[in-house]
């Protein structure tokens, strides 16, 4: 027998590993949740840097900066970089940190397949970030390649594009796994599935979707390859195929996908108005029902994003019903947290700020979601920046928003340290402005008529582009303060009680800060 | 849980290796692909390589897990934890068939038909401006195109009609997959009886029938190719074929060799117990699975 196997059972006292081993070969959830989360942050810089291009772009109408083909390279990085590598690994990064916790296990059920998942995205953001020093460039059809733009006309690198989608689905699929074996499995005695945390049930779903739809992915994409390099026709009218058949495989899993990165936000914002409510959540159950319904609703809702390329009359109406439907628990879930709020004894820390600004501006961009459900408003608004406001309008206050308030708000747990309450406050006046002089006057330029994916606009575009812009620079610039009080807060600060926070309520309050390595090497007790 | 402590396995080498021969392998792979037409090309040795650190870390890695299991290490926790992960496993692959039988359903239900003209959709108007020539049938043997870019198939896989029905390859396939999901059945009942004899003799019987059936499926190619002049490129019919029973032949060939592993285990190492053989079943789920996937593929690939 290997000395691995003989050494193994005293393992559970010791701390980390000493040196970079201890990154590489880790099994620890918590490792493993840091890993994930620095990750994302690095792809949220990155990512971030091509959205200023694109922003510095179109600053003033006419071409002043980048060529065409690099901005339509920068719209599709950017778009591929902050799903599948900042907000999708964020959530993943809190979930291995924070789900063992929550349900009294000591690591996630299978942690050796943990690892593999995480290290899988460098290489596969390591592939496609270098395609942008390929020949033909990087890829340039936008983050929804849509056929036959990413087949007959895409450049050379969209091979090593499918192939980095290939394996960043597997990474996901098998993250995925982890969580929903882990929350199915290792729950301590007496957390029954309808006692646990908020964020534990939004991760089951995530997880669930997750699992359903990235192979989903897969399939389109090796439907692409294919079609590229080796003669078949799903999206070749002319050998019988049909490009829209890309859009509603594409659809299939990116609705679902839309819902995979708000699901956590959810879960988290539930907490922390929970918490500074210092009350307990309104409406517990009706939370739960209210994200399963979410969930199945996903899959039958996915045409909608194709109200204009030519559907069944019967088909647009039953997509913009089924749509229209998924604002019921949405609704449920905003009036839970208001009433949640209602008389309770509430003050106002930094991760409360982000909680209460995801609710209001992720509610705003329900409502233009609701907007653009409806079939012939929306072939006024179709692929114009009311779009673009729309999505952004969920995606950074709603995803983004949520996983700062979760830093904000367990970061106290994960390094011992409390943060800059003043710095903290700080950044997140300057994102709540930034974001909203960026994205809000983007509806008015959407529904004045700018299509999105253009470099260039009308003169009548200018003035709302320009503040649009800079509201992007001060939003951007404004995240390097975030990284400074994470690092400072890394580093050092005032020690963090193991409550935390006065109203905090579950079993990862209940341990040391920071958290010890390894928690709850025997079952906690719960009621 | 009786009071006893978790299972946390230590550090690990195999995860990072396993990333990095996945790295090796698609960028292998890519530029493999991307260099078809150029002879001169290396970079399929990449490809190579990628593969052989694959299955190198996953040998050593399963290696480990056996050893750890009978060693005692794994909790009754961990093992419902691979019970539960195979499951969902399995889930995530009917979902990546439910891709190509979603694109096979639709070009089927609507977008051929669209293209000959038929239904109200504007699109309609468009392909009868296009290619007025086209009909709308199934299999579609003339591409709207009329076989511009295209290699026409003379014949299609479909049922010949009950004259022809036993020389019909798929049928043989059908009798030979759905055999061996029973043999795997009975090589199971006998290792829960405590009967290896049984077991490593059903679970030999089952590898063989896998065999065959890889060896039917690869018979079937070669008259598609060579008589039937029925190819990838032979528009959306061929697509469709060749994608979905291509991708059925590959699990049938991981399937198959996931069981073999399992017999040369039982056979040259004694494992499995009578109550204790998950790995084993775990393979066997994965070889009813490719089975009902294979019956779907018969009904609506081949039959309607």
């Amino acid at each position: 027998m290997s000395a691995v196997i003989e050494n193994h059972h005293d393992d559970h006292d010791h701390g980390p590993a000493k040196g970079i081993t201890r990154w590489l070969y880790t099994t620890n959830h918590k490792d493993i949740g840091t890993l994930y989360l620095w990750f994302s942050f690095a792809m949220f810089l990155i990512g971030g840097a091509m959205a200023m291009v694109i922003r510095a772009e179109l600053f003033q109408p006419g071409m002043q900066i980048v060529e065409p083909e690099f901005y339509n390279q920068m719209i599709t990085l950017h778009g591929l970089i902050m799903i599948f590598g900042g907000v999708m690994p964020a959530f993943v990064g809190l979930a291995n940190w924070l789900v063992p916790m929550m349900i009294g296990a000591p690591d996630m059920a299978l942690p050796r397949m943990n690892n593999l998942s995480f290290w899988i995205l460098p290489f596969a953001f390591f592939i496609l970030l270098s395609s942008l020093f390929m020949e033909g460039g990087a890829p340039n059809f936008g983050w929804t390649f849509y056929a036959p733009l990413s087949t007959t006309y895409a450049p050379p690198s969209v091979t090593f594009f499918i192939f980095s989608v290939h394996i960043m689905g597997a990474s996901s699929i098998m993250g995925a796994i982890n969580v929903v074996v882990t929350i199915m499995n290792m729950r301590a005695p007496g957390v029954s599935l309808m006692k646990m945390p908020l964020f534990v049930w939004s991760w089951l779903i995530t997880a669930y979707l997750l699992i359903a739809v990235m192979p989903v992915l897969a399939g389109a994409v090796t439907m692409m390859l294919m079609d590229i390099h080796f003669g078949t026709s799903f999206f070749n009218a002319a050998g019988g195929g049909d490009p829209v058949l890309f859009q509603h495989i594409f659809w299939f899993f990116g609705h679902p996908e839309v819902y995979i990165m708000i699901l956590p936000a959810f879960g988290i914002v539930s907490h922390i108005i929970e918490t500074f409510s210092r009350k307990q959540l309104f409406g517990y159950s009706s939370m739960v029902w209210a994200m399963l319904s979410i969930a199945i609703l996903s899959f039958v809702v996915w045409a909608h994003h194709m109200f204009t390329v030519g559907l069944p009359l019967a088909a647009e109406i039953f997509f913009m019903w089924a749509t229209m439907l998924i604002a019921v628990p949405t609704g449920v879930k905003v009036f839970n947290w208001v009433a949640t709020m209602f008389r309770g004894s509430l003050t106002f820390e930094t991760p409360m700020l982000f909680a209460v600004a995801f609710v209001v501006l992720f509610t705003i961009g329900g409502l233009s979601g609701l907007m653009l459900a409806i079939v012939p408003a929306d072939f006024q608004y179709h692929d114009t920046y009311f779009v673009v406001a729309h999505f952004h309008y969920v995606l950074v206050p709603g995803a983004i928003f949520s996983i700062m308030a979760a830093v904000y708000y367990w970061i106290p747990k994960w390094s011992g340290n409390m943060y800059d309450e003043r710095l903290g406050k700080l950044h997140f006046w300057l994102s709540f402005v930034g974001v909203n002089v960026t994205f809000f006057p983007q509806h008015f330029i959407g529904l004045a008529g700018m299509p999105r994916r253009y470099p260039d606009y009308a003169l009548i575009f200018a003035d709302w582009n320009m503040v649009s812009s800079v509201g992007a620079f001060l939003f951007g610039f404004s995240q390097l303060l975030f990284l400074f009080i994470v690092i400072k807060t890394v580093m050092g600060g005032k020690k963090a009680t193991d409550q935390v926070w006065e109203g905090a309520k579950g079993l990862e309050w209940t341990v040391a800060s920071p958290a010890p390595y390894h928690t709850f090497s025997t079952p906690p007790k719960v009621d | 849980m009786s009071g006893g402590s978790y299972y946390v396995p230590d550090q690990s080498r195999f995860p990072i290796f396993m990333a990095l021969s996945l790295f090796l392998l698609v960028m292998g792979a890519s530029s493999t692909i991307n260099n078809l037409d150029d002879p001169t090309s290396n970079s399929v040795y990449i490809l190579y390589f990628g593969f052989a650190c694959l299955f190198l870390t996953m040998f050593f890695w399963f290696r480990q897990v056996i050893k750890e299991h009978l060693a005692g290490l794994d909790s009754n926790q961990l093992k419902q934890s691979y019970v539960y992960g195979m499951a969902w496993f399995i889930f995530s692959e009917v979902m990546f068939f439910a891709a190509f039988f979603g694109a096979l359903f639709y070009v089927r239900a609507l977008a051929v038909p669209w293209l000959a003209g038929e239904g109200s959709k504007g699109a309609a108007i468009t392909a009868i401006e296009l290619w007025p020539a086209f009909e709308s049938s199934w299999p579609v043997m003339t591409t709207p195109d009329q076989g511009n870019e295209f290699d026409l198939a003379k014949k299609s896989m479909a049922w010949p009609g009950w004259s022809k029905a036993l020389q019909w390859l798929p049928l043989w396939n059908t009798i030979v997959l759905l055999s061996s999901s029973w043999t795997v059945h009975l090589a199971h009942l006998g290792l829960k009886k405590g009967n290896r004899r049984k077991f490593n003799v059903y679970l030999g019987i089952t590898v063989f029938l896998a065999l065959i059936f890889v060896g039917l499926q690869a018979l079937e190619y070669y008259e598609a190719y060579a008589h039937y002049g029925l190819k990838l490129n032979s528009g959306i019919y061929g697509s469709t074929f060749f994608m979905l029973t291509g991708f059925h032949g590959f699990h049938v060939m991981m399937g198959g060799f996931m069981l073999a592993i399992m017999l040369a285990r039982s056979v040259f190492a004694g494992h499995f117990e009578q109550h204790d053989h998950f790995g084993f079943e775990a393979a066997s789920w994965y070889w009813h699975f490719v089975d009902v996937v294979w019956l779907m593929l018969f009904i609506f690939v081949y039959i309607l």
